[in-house]
């Protein structure tokens, strides 16, 4: 299986694309399965591992990277139109 | 994996290579090691550009910390000591430094009979000491004996997402194996203190961490202004980094998720094993000497937009973030962590970089020692005067 994602920690509720994924395709990852991408996921860019509502903090290499300003479904694209610094609030 | 191998020392460590180290103690003598250089192709030249000319304590301090730490480096067998005679660190200065060493040191002054006597001087005692300590047999080196420096360089929007999550796997690798491993670049840690001093070991761990962060925070802004906003770039937002703690972890996580049980001054010896942090700067060269003068015998090192630099004494295993400049720099990487975006496992990787490292241990030379890539300059505070 050629992997086209990578989930960096197992705490993690985002994976990274590592190539840009078309909308509807499926995630090929170790330690993810039964998901496909919701919209276009650029390379390098973050993938929402199950819906995460509003408020809850975005986990990336096991830590606490930003907090989510609305509700993320799982499959979709995060990055600054939905999240925010934990530390500097937009 | 074969058992790791190295030159156990007088004083308990042990090196992975065994050098005559040629070093300057200031850049005055750079010529005399240079022509050593020349003539003596396997001695361990190491020039660099400081040595006098600034006065504060700090700097004095840091100054005295790196040389010592080079003739004390676990991978240098013996040394010989280029002087000038009028320089701050001077050799009799320097003495009580460096005389618990443990290993063969000859000492000459240029003052005393000029550039050209002292480097057939030099010469000379060079070769002795290579004969001297070149029937040094490699033993059995225990794992808790073993300190890999982490550091990156030239970066990409790729190296937070293969080569550092690559190289933080195997420092979780070696951390569980007994092994320390070490991190600096404090620039790169802004935005971070809350997650890291969450890691820490005690309380004390966690103050020293959240203090060190918001003193790089402070020095970027004053030194930068208002240009420290841009911490994080337009680009790197195009790379798919949200947040400078998003920007930071992924510069970080090449220590790997274990715990953090010491935060150490720059270039200074940790008391510590497991992962430890240094509280030095991002510049490679500046990091690179206090990584190793803090006892690190190896290091890893990422890039994405592509660096050839290796570090005197310490083999340096240079790993790409992606295939284009792993193909453009072939001759200057070791390891490719852009298989990664081509569909590599994440503990294939990790395993062909700890066999690859094993391999070094006991002797391979890294891509930037085949090609004499060394860069040796460390980190100053104050201007010159």
């Amino acid at each position: 299986m050629k992997e086209n994602a990578l989930l960096i920690h197992p705490r993690d509720n985002v994976a990274v694309a590592l190539k840009n994924l078309a909308a509807g395709e499926k995630v090929k990852a170790r330690g993810i399965e039964g998901l496909a991408v919701l919209q276009e996921i650029p390379a390098s860019h973050k993938i929402a591992l199950r819906d995460i509502p509003a408020g809850e903090e975005i986990i990336k290499y096991g830590e606490i990277v930003a907090v989510c300003t609305r509700d993320i479904k799982k499959g979709e694209w995060v990055h600054t139109h939905n999240l925010e610094s934990k530390r500097w609030k937009k | 994996m074969k058992a790791i191998t190295g030159y156990e020392r007088k004083n308990g460590k042990y090196g992975v290579r065994n050098h005559v180290l040629v070093l300057p103690t200031v850049s005055c003598v750079n010529g005399v090691v240079n022509r050593i250089s020349r003539e003596i192709p396997e001695a361990l030249c190491a020039p660099h550009p400081h040595g006098c000319g600034r006065g504060s304590p700090r700097d004095t301090q840091i100054l005295f910390r790196i040389l010592a730490s080079m003739v004390h480096h676990p991978n240098v067998g013996a040394v010989i000591l280029i002087g000038l005679g009028c320089e701050r660190s001077n050799t009799k200065d320097l003495k009580p430094f460096i005389e618990k060493a443990g290993k063969p040191i000859e000492i000459f002054n240029v003052q005393d009979c000029g550039s050209l006597q002292t480097a057939q001087k030099g010469a000379e005692a060079c070769r002795r000491l290579l004969a001297e300590i070149k029937g040094q047999e490699r033993v059995p080196l225990p794992w808790d004996k073993l300190m890999v420096a982490m550091e990156c360089g030239g970066s990409d929007a790729m190296s937070g997402v293969t080569a550092n999550v690559a190289i933080g796997a195997v420092s979780d690798w070696l951390v569980a194996k007994g092994a320390t491993v070490i991190f600096g670049e404090n620039t790169e840690m802004i935005g971070t203190a809350h997650v890291l001093a969450r890691r820490a070991k005690n309380d004390e761990v966690a103050r020293k961490i959240t203090e060190m962060i918001a003193q790089a925070e402070q020095r970027t802004k004053n030194i930068m202004g208002d240009l420290a906003s841009f911490v994080i770039s337009p680009g790197n937002m195009d790379g798919g980094m949200s947040t400078i703690a998003e920007k930071s972890m992924g510069c970080i996580f090449k220590g790997g998720s274990t715990t953090i049980n010491q935060v150490v001054d720059y270039g200074e010896w940790p008391a510590e094993k497991g992962l430890i942090i240094q509280d030095g700067p991002g510049y490679d060269g500046d990091s690179m000497a206090g990584l190793a003068a803090s006892g690190s015998q190896l290091m890893f090192f990422s890039t994405g937009r592509g660096t050839p630099a290796g570090f005197p004494g310490v083999p340096v295993i240079k790993v790409a973030s992606n295939s284009r400049i792993y193909e453009a720099m072939k001759d200057d990487l070791d390891v490719n962590a852009g298989t990664l975006i081509e569909g590599k496992p994440l503990e294939e990787l990790r395993n062909e970089m700890i066999a690859l490292m094993g391999r070094v241990i006991n002797g391979e030379k890294t891509k930037a020692e085949l090609n004499g890539m060394d860069v040796f300059t460390f980190m100053t505070v104050h201007p010159p005067f």
